[in-house]
């Protein structure tokens, strides 16, 4: 008996001497079950959402998309039992295939900063995504970096170990794309010379993966040496040498690349799937695209650009709900929410930020709490709070009379669980990706919603897991404003001084579903 | 010579009234005031630029021009995005009434020049009056605009009126593909109707001869100030510049996604369920005996249509996944295909809609696809969660969307280019099966009925819609149930 769910022979997390590996024990029928939900890594395309009926745990294993007569089967069970708990698919996303996407490009080009917003970007939105660099791998064989001489082309010591490196990784691709549930993975390396790529592209044909690249090409020797700036002096390569030794040598080591640099052609690489980027995003090439997740994969990449800008982000004032200690709902602001919409027109006032763009949803609270700006604002539907369904407008206290099942469920799963007749953070997320792929587009932006839309926004710029999204801190009154850097987001939290209700909820100890209630409401944020 | 209407000033206040309304109903505690300012800024999302668009085709003749320029229309106004075609060539055939021969458009006929300069300009005239007085937001400037000096006079129109610009290049030098247009769309053009089939293609061949000569296409240096895309080959490859704003990045994002391969798409309901035959809206009942019976004809039926690689998607509600079960075989679920969210009328029939929100249910008669359920969703608001479902649709080949009423609506309207007005009153009957056929500029439709009979779920729009109207001009229209 496999302690693992799935059942299909082919499941990557089914192992032979899976009992010996995860020390079970045989008589502990229970136990089997929750180690085998607890071992099946969140990221694995064949797990689902577990299900309870009644008392009786019965826990169930996600439909490998590739076998379609069992997909009938429990499907048919869903439809009996009512869709509102059935699983939802990605739309059409899931190709069966892997995707690896291949950087190109000679370096301080962008390449990384692009991988690593397209990792976090795809894992997001669902996708399962890695990045593979391999100046890491080579920092590991290397262990200290003495200066640009590896990087020559004649450095038949430094070639070598450079191409085991680079193998080292496409093995380690192939190990989260086929074991691990990888969906995308992305090779991050200059992959400048039609030698390599055709390794690369022979490795992917021997596995099954489809192949994008993304080349960035860009001449502007005022962007290069910015890039050079911003991360490459902080790398570890350069930790003990001052700014000047460091651009000296980074720039020879590009000088390196430089002679053997063969770009993506469009006679000779015209069967290849790519993008070029050139000039940071002013002119794009694309050839072939092949599916969805390439489309996807080039729409957000024509649509991010590095233009220095602040995302403010914050929630509406305080509003009469909150302070009742109910979710959801469509009330007023609370005089200290009034207060605070104020506070955040003079905040904004203060900032002296450029064209800056007001967004919120289409909830009173939001609407109220802009106004008190006095400059245009659009709305949008997309930012509404997350519907609680017939949870609306309860008090968690009530939750738990009514459901106390539903309020366990959620608790065991708060990215996954949907609300009866409501949604969940995974379908937050889903009806967000239009407000990101926008707010990518633009340049300073103050978005005003609320707490569950906070905290998936919040989740996409500081690339937060799902286990961690829906407990993310977003207090009212708070303004967080991020800032891109480097690789990354810089986050300054600025609290306005007007006080408001807390309505955080942090997980329970106890998320069992016939627990006490005490036990149920002991982490409920205290209320009128 | 422009086609297509757009949102009248008139429709606009109402927009702006129900909002306003809506809000109200919503909330009866709130004080009127904060309500006010509501109106003027309700936007789905930030597509509307402030300043109007004119995107330019470019590419000599037979290259898909007015193909892509008519699908780019019908998907921007569907979205919402008010969109007018301006093709050239029928202002040339309203100035030049017959048409001899391809000698019309030789580059040294200096008579015909001058014609064709002239309704360049009539057509850019037109278009700013498109722009200014019927609220259009996007223009597509349908012609072959092959020379460098004919883009420059159009640049200049554009800088002096301060409307942006995108240039939409086609570029194909595939000989099938080419003849195929010409097969397709230019044969049966008004221009050769009474030619038989060689001597049109023989003259058409002859008449891109002439644009050849002084074909100019966008250039990668010379033009790297404007925005555009070119499109090689149908799609094969694409090179985009200077995308300037969300409009155009839309624009891009939807010419990548279409294509030209033959294909059908299937649209249908669910089969009859539980809370149809009883008369009541939304909600999540299985289907009854004879939606049952529906779903093992349809099932039938797409085995003898022996259709290749056949996608199947359904919502996440029971009776369209009940349906595709049926079928045996693997289906997706898309929560963007559940059917409308009525709100507060959620399981109610129309006789207890009127009972109990005569009010709205008048204010709905008035304007059905603008008008939102308290707590629910307008057509407006479906037609938003949609898009992705119809991008998609665009990238696939053969699809059977099983659906609901008035998602199928919105997806019918993309297809057929029905405007807002007659969008939520098409019909779209339980247990028939539209297959959809993309032919030439537009969609061939057959109506597949599978022999089950189900109840009526269609309402008419009744003749008075006026808030005080009696009960009975109300339900006039409800068709019967149990």
């Amino acid at each position: 008996m496999c302690v693992c769910v799935c059942v299909f022979e082919d499941c990557p997390f089914r192992f032979e001497n899976c009992k010996k590996q995860h020390g079970v024990d045989d008589n502990k029928k229970s136990s089997v079950i929750l180690v085998a939900v607890v071992l099946c890594p969140q990221s694995c395309p064949l797990r689902r959402d577990r299900e309870q009926v009644g008392v009786a745990a019965v826990l169930r294993t996600r439909i490998c998309t590739s076998r379609p007569e069992t997909t009938s089967v429990l499907r048919r069970d869903a439809a009996m039992r009512g869709s509102k708990r059935c699983r939802r698919d990605r739309p059409v996303c899931m190709t069966n295939c892997p995707t690896l996407i291949v950087m190109v490009g000679l370096p301080a080009r962008g390449k990384t900063y692009i991988s690593k917003k397209l990792t976090r970007y795809l894992n997001w939105i669902g996708v399962p995504t890695k990045e593979f660099n391999v100046g890491q791998y080579r920092r590991e064989c290397l262990k200290i970096y003495k200066n640009f001489e590896f990087f020559r082309p004649d450095n038949e010591e430094g070639l070598k170990i450079r191409r085991q490196c680079a193998l080292s990784a496409l093995n380690d691709v192939r190990q989260y794309l086929c074991m691990e549930g990888g969906q995308v993975a992305v090779f991050d390396a200059t992959n400048t010379t039609r030698e390599r790529r055709d390794t690369i592209t022979r490795f992917a044909e021997q596995n099954g993966f489809k192949v994008f690249f993304v080349e960035s090409v860009c001449e502007d020797p005022d962007v290069i040496a910015e890039n050079i700036v911003q991360v490459k002096l902080g790398s570890p390569d350069y930790i003990d040498c001052n700014t000047e030794e460091a651009v000296a040598d980074f720039m020879k080591r590009i000088k390196c690349y430089e002679n053997s640099y063969q770009p993506l052609d469009e006679g000779l690489d015209r069967e290849l799937s790519y993008i070029k980027i050139m000039d940071v995003g002013r002119r794009y090439l694309v050839n072939r695209v092949l599916d969805h997740i390439q489309s996807r994969i080039v729409y957000y990449l024509m649509n991010i650009h590095i233009t220095p800008r602040s995302i403010y982000l914050c929630r509406h004032g305080e509003s009469d709900l909150n302070v009742r200690g109910r979710i959801g709902g469509d009330s007023g602001l609370t005089s200290r929410g009034k207060e605070y919409a104020k506070s955040l027109g003079h905040f904004i006032q203060e900032q002296n930020i450029k064209d800056l763009k007001v967004w919120t949803s289409q909830m009173k609270r939001t609407i109220q709490t802009a106004e008190a700006l006095a400059v245009p604002y659009e709305q949008w539907k997309a930012l509404n709070e997350i519907d609680a369904g017939v949870c609306e407008e309860m008090m968690y206290e009530e939750i738990q009379e009514h459901f106390p099942l539903e309020f366990a469920l959620r608790d065991q799963d708060k990215y996954r669980y949907r609300y009866p007749k409501g949604e969940s953070y995974e379908d937050l997320v889903q009806r967000l990706e239009p407000v990101i792929m926008e707010l990518e587009r633009q340049e300073n932006v103050l978005v005003i919603c609320h707490q569950a839309v906070m905290r998936c926004l919040l989740a996409y710029f500081l690339d937060k897991s799902a286990e961690e999204l829906p407990y993310l801190k977003c207090p009212l009154h708070t303004v967080l404003k991020l800032t891109p850097v480097a690789y990354g987001c810089k986050v300054e939290s600025i609290f306005l001084n007007v006080e408001a209700v807390n309505t955080h909820r942090d997980k329970p100890e106890n998320v069992d579903i016939s627990r006490p209630t005490e036990e149920a409401l002991l982490t409920v944020p205290a209320h009128q | 010579m422009r086609e297509r209407g757009s949102l009248s000033a008139a429709k606009g206040a109402l927009l702006a009234r129900q909002h306003v309304v809506g809000a109200e109903r919503a909330h009866p505690d709130a004080p009127a005031e904060d309500l006010g300012s509501m109106v003027g800024t309700c936007l789905h999302f930030s597509l509307f630029t402030n300043s109007p668009t004119v995107i330019v085709m470019v590419g000599l003749p037979a290259r898909g021009k007015t193909y892509i320029s008519k699908k780019l229309a019908r998907y921007l106004n569907w979205i919402g995005v008010n969109t007018a075609v301006f093709n050239l060539g029928q202002y040339r055939r309203e100035a030049v009434q017959t048409y001899k021969n391809y000698e019309f458009f030789r580059p040294d006929n200096e008579e015909a020049m001058k014609i064709r300069r002239n309704c360049a300009s009539n057509a850019l005239t037109d278009i700013g009056a498109y722009f200014t007085k019927e609220q259009g937001q996007v223009a597509v400037f349908d012609a072959t605009n092959t020379t460098r000096e004919r883009r420059g006079l159009i640049l200049s129109f554009a800088k002096e009126k301060g409307y942006k610009v995108f240039f939409v290049e086609s570029v194909c030098d595939d000989p099938d593909i080419i003849e195929q247009n010409i097969m397709q769309v230019k044969l049966s053009s008004p221009d050769y109707e009474n030619c038989d089939k060689e001597e049109a293609l023989e003259d058409f061949l002859k008449r891109i001869e002439c644009y050849k000569m002084t074909y100019v296409p966008l250039d990668e240096e010379k033009d790297r100030h404007l925005s555009y895309i070119k499109i090689f080959n149908v799609g094969s490859r694409y090179l985009v510049n200077r995308v300037q704003d969300h409009i155009q990045s839309r624009i891009v994002y939807y010419l990548m996604n279409i294509h030209v391969t033959p294909r059908s798409i299937y649209l249908s309901r669910h089969g009859e369920s539980d809370l149809n035959l009883l008369g009541r809206i939304g909600g999540d009942s299985g289907l009854s005996t004879r939606g049952q019976m529906y779903a093992s004809a349809l099932a039938a039926f797409v085995q003898s249509q022996s259709i290749r690689d056949l996608k199947v998607w359904t919502s996440h509600m029971k009776r369209t996944i009940q349906t595709a079960e049926a079928l045996g075989v693997p289906y997706e679920q898309w929560k963007a295909l559940n059917e409308i969210d009525a709100g507060m009328c959620e399981e109610m029939t129309y006789e207890e809609i009127q009972g109990h929100h005569p009010e709205e249910f008048a204010l709905r008669d008035q304007d059905k696809y603008r008008y939102r359920y308290p707590k629910g969703e307008s057509y407006e608001d479906m037609v938003h969660r949609l898009e992705p479902v119809i991008m998609e649709l665009e990238r696939q080949e053969n699809v059977l969307v099983i659906c609901h009423q008035a998602v199928m609506r919105c997806l019918l309207a993309y297809f057929l280019d029905k405007s807002a007005d007659e969008l939520p009153y098409l019909r779209c009957p339980l247990h028939t099966v539209l297959k959809l056929t993309p032919v030439a500029y537009g969609c061939k439709v057959e109506s597949i009925f599978l022999n089950v009979q189900a109840v009526n779920t269609h309402r008419e729009k009744p003749p008075n819609v006026d808030i005080n109207r009696k009960t009975e001009d109300a339900l006039q229209t409800v068709p019967e149930h149990v």
